[in-house]
């Protein structure tokens, strides 16, 4: 079999226990991939020495006739996540040489599970940005190009290194995180597929942590249904996190039946955008109609609170950020900058985190102190966890009416050219516009990749379902996804 | 509610980041554009609503009141930037 590197976590799986082939050689295909390209800086350690005794490991447990769900799937971790023994930098220079004497929970249930790891993945430093432009480790780059233009496009963000390896078929499979769309954008970006479980689902622990009400981890996958073999993997309850829920984690993958018929799918009203491009705005019609095909009710719904998302995550998030970033304090781990002669603790903190933290995750240190700070925390933060009650009651009642899921473009445009993003955070922070609300109110939300704009480059459309529903969410997406039939790949430059 | 330069510099200060003076003018330029940006959840009417705590109802768990881990002093000072005596180092604090 050749190129084995393309395939998908369920088509190796099968093959892997068929004994078609093997893990080692699965690797091996990927590892070569991951060697020539370089260019796409989508991973930013390498693990071939890791990868090849867990692939020798997975295939004796497969003669053994012991295979579990992700046994021999090589795929790549997010550098969020905290792997024992290797770099877990969080795309930041304050973590430079940090190596966890510990697991997260998710890279230890999916080792669990049998799955490789091949290396850590580049992303947005601390998670913080849309372009994947705030890392340490420079761009990750989108192996999609428009036309025949080589001007290098974000592959998006958060988890720009994940979207660009699994769409560039690096990996079969990636770990994302999402505070406020960092799965499901970049998913958008590079026609792949993405969830972002209901918040408490994936265990946090070992996470490096940016806005602790709002992250979730969730896989990038080639298709929903390795979204949901991959998922399952990732779950579980786990007292080492108290926000993580005690609930049965159900077989999801047994839950795609395409059966959508009698289901009533929301389309909100306030997610048409002024402004926004009709290529968006006809995919989102495309999406309507596709479901309605396999049987499922369209109703228009209101979600009257939409437009205040974007801000109170603005508040939120920071404010979370400013908290959970005070750990960095040059004495634990990670950097500590060279002090001068007379330098106290206070220049110790001060000079450590001016060097350590790049200037988008100092921003928001800064605005999150600043909302917290006497005299305005009743005006900004307490206002935005109001609103934010606001906005998951607009998916409370919308829910109550019967809707089972709800429809909405996944980003208000395609992948943008890297650098051309103006210097204003805000815009940057509009590219979240239509998948932060999902953060806010704590539901699962899926991006599947629904057609393509006038330069072929992917176009992703969002369903957002009702918490703990994630089954029935990937059931949804996977009606969708075989009516848009979206097999576009990129044309392989790098 | 605009935000000066000195105020700025407040807020570096307290968040523990060493701004240089002249970065501080841009860096309180930036801080108005996104409060600009937060300034429109003024428009909400949050009469009555409840701020939120837990975006999923859920009550914490409880254990029993005992020690679960623990005697990892080679694991948590192996990756302090100055690490001596099984102590983390840092400048002197006290006169």
């Amino acid at each position: 079999m050749a190129d084995l590197n393309k395939l998908g976590l369920a088509g190796a799986r099968d093959a892997l226990r068929a004994g078609e082939i093997t893990s080692v050689a699965l690797t091996d295909a990927c590892l070569g991939a991951i060697e020539g390209a370089g260019a796409l800086n989508a991973f930013v350690h390498h693990t071939p020495e890791i990868a090849r005794a867990q692939a020798a490991a997975a295939d004796a447990r497969i003669k053994a006739g012991d295979a579990p769900a992700m046994c021999g799937l090589p795929i790549g971790i997010k550098d969020l996540f905290c792997t024992r023994g290797v770099p877990s930098q969080a795309g930041s220079r304050i973590l430079e040489g940090f190596l966890p004497e510990y697991e997260s929970t998710i890279t230890q249930n999916l080792f669990d599970a049998g799955a490789v790891m091949l290396g850590k993945l580049n992303m947005d430093e601390f998670a913080m940005g849309s372009s994947n432009e705030t890392s340490v480790y420079g761009n990750a780059v989108n192996p999609w190009r428009r036309g025949n233009d080589d001007a290098a496009l974000t592959p998006g963000g958060s988890s720009g290194g994940s979207a660009s390896a699994v769409a560039a078929d690096l990996c079969l499979a990636a770990t994302g995180t999402d505070t406020g769309g960092s799965i499901r954008q970049p998913a958008a970006f590079t026609g792949i597929t993405g969830i972002k479980p209901t918040y408490g689902r994936c265990s946090r622990w070992g996470v490096v942590a940016f806005a602790s009400s709002l992250d979730q981890a969730g896989p990038m996958t080639k298709s929903v249904r390795d979204a949901a073999i991959m998922l399952e993997a990732m779950c579980s309850h786990d007292p080492r996190d108290s926000t993580s829920a005690d609930l049965p984690v159900p077989n999801f993958e047994a839950m795609l039946t395409g059966d959508i018929k009698g289901k009533k799918i929301g389309i909100p009203k306030e997610y048409r955008m002024e402004g926004m491009p009709d290529e968006i705005e006809t995919l989102w019609t495309r999406g309507r109609e596709m479901l309605a095909d396999a049987g499922a009710g369209i109703v228009d719904i209101s979600l009257p609170h939409t437009k205040y998302a974007l801000p109170a995550y603005y508040v939120i998030a920071p404010a979370e950020a400013s908290s959970n970033l005070a750990r960095y304090d040059g004495v634990r781990y990670g950097h500590r900058a060279r002090l001068d002669q007379g330098d106290g603790i206070t220049e110790m903190y001060e000079k450590t985190r001016a060097e350590g933290f790049g200037a988008e995750v100092q921003r928001r240190v800064m605005i999150g102190t600043y909302v917290l700070s006497a005299g305005f925390y009743d005006a900004y933060y307490n206002r935005a966890r109001k609103v934010r009650t606001l906005i998951k009651k607009d998916f409370e009642d919308v829910f109550a009416q019967g809707v089972d899921a709800i429809l909405t473009p996944a980003t208000p445009s395609a992948a943008f050219g890297l650098g051309e993003a103006s210097d204003d955070p805000v815009e940057m922070y509009l590219n979240d516009i239509f998948t932060v609300t999902v953060n806010m109110a704590g539901l699962p939300g899926i991006a599947v990749p629904a057609g393509t704009d006038a330069n072929g480059l992917p176009l992703g459309l969002q369903l957002i379902g009702r918490p703990w529903e994630e089954g029935d969410l990937l059931n949804t997406a996977y009606a969708l996804e075989a009516r848009a039939g979206f097999v576009a790949k990129p044309v392989k430059w790098w | 509610m605009s935000i000066d330069e000195s105020t700025a510099a407040r807020v570096a200060k307290l968040a523990r980041i060493r701004v240089e003076p002249d970065r501080l003018p841009a860096l309180a330029a930036e801080f108005n554009t996104i409060l600009g940006f937060i300034e429109q959840l003024s428009e909400v009417d949050v009469e009555g609503v409840e701020p939120m705590t837990s975006v999923t109802p859920q009550r914490l768990k409880r254990r029993a009141d005992e020690v679960t881990d623990g005697n990892q002093q080679v694991a948590v000072l192996a990756n302090a930037p100055d690490a001596r005596e099984g102590f983390f180092a840092v400048p002197k604090v006290v006169e």
